[in-house]
């Protein structure tokens, strides 16, 4: 495993907050980009059908299969 | 409490995230489905154990979190293809500039310990307090601000610091910066 924390030492010689500031914003960034990508995509009908299902009152007949439905488009 | 028809919508209203917070902490777009989809059926049939009033999206974080560590140990020799199969989930692709460092990105966070990882997508991700955060880690507040903290300085150095041999750390920055325009 390699030393990360004297690599970080000397690639930041003498300043301390500039250069490492600009970075924490950029990991920032990137890190809630990734993030908020897949939020945007929202609920996938494979959940949405599964918390109706599960719904449904006990007793009352299943429609359909419980097992399938879960392919929801994706090749 | 029972399953009221508000709580279903409120968990539905969670799942965008669990699936960011999976994807993130997996790496892998159709397993972290699995583990949403394992951790909605969870919640439904431990509902009677939430206590109402109290933070929803925090309650179905750590039943996602506490399902993932125990596949993970079952499954830690078969991750293979996380990047490839990440970037299918993308719904635009990005230019190839973009990808790239995107790619490297993705690569980085999977390099660091599994607990800094999750650290720092509940708090710099997710936006849970820190307070959130070391509820659903189950270890205490000081805990997650070391780990979040040494997770940045890892990325840091993982994402920039190797490059920087090459140009000088002002270089990189300016790099950095100036691929958004």
């Amino acid at each position: 495993m390699k030393d990360v924390k004297s690599q970080a030492r000397s690639a930041a010689p003498g300043k301390p907050g500039g250069l490492n500031a600009e970075i924490q914003s950029r990991i920032g960034h990137q890190l809630r980009a990734m993030y908020d990508d897949v939020v945007r995509q929202g609920v996938p009908d494979r959940f949405s059908e599964l918390i109706r299902k599960l719904d449904t009152p006990p007793g009352s007949p299943q429609v359909g299969s419980t097992g399938g439905g879960t392919n929801d488009g994706r090749e | 409490m029972p399953l009221t028809d508000a709580l279903r919508d409120d968990i539905l209203a969670s799942v965008p995230s669990l699936r960011a917070f999976a994807i993130s902490l997996s790496g892998n777009a159709d397993r972290a489905d699995d583990l949403v989809q394992e951790t909605l059926l969870r919640a439904l049939a431990n509902i009677d154990s939430f206590q109402p009033g109290s933070n929803l999206p925090a309650w179905l974080f750590t039943i996602l979190r506490n399902l993932f560590r125990s596949d993970y140990r079952k499954r830690r020799r078969e991750v293979e293809d996380a990047e490839g199969n990440y970037a299918k989930t993308l719904k635009t692709q990005p230019s190839q500039g973009a990808h790239l460092e995107f790619e490297e990105f993705r690569a980085a966070l999977d390099k660091l310990p599994q607990d800094q990882r999750e650290a720092l997508i509940l708090v710099g991700a997710s936006g849970f307090s820190y307070e959130d955060a070391a509820a659903i880690c189950g270890c205490a507040v000081g805990t997650i601000k070391s780990r979040v903290n040494r997770a940045r300085s890892k990325l840091a150095a993982l994402l920039y610091v190797e490059g920087a041999e090459d140009f000088g750390p002002d270089e990189t920055v300016r790099a950095v910066i100036g691929g958004n325009g």
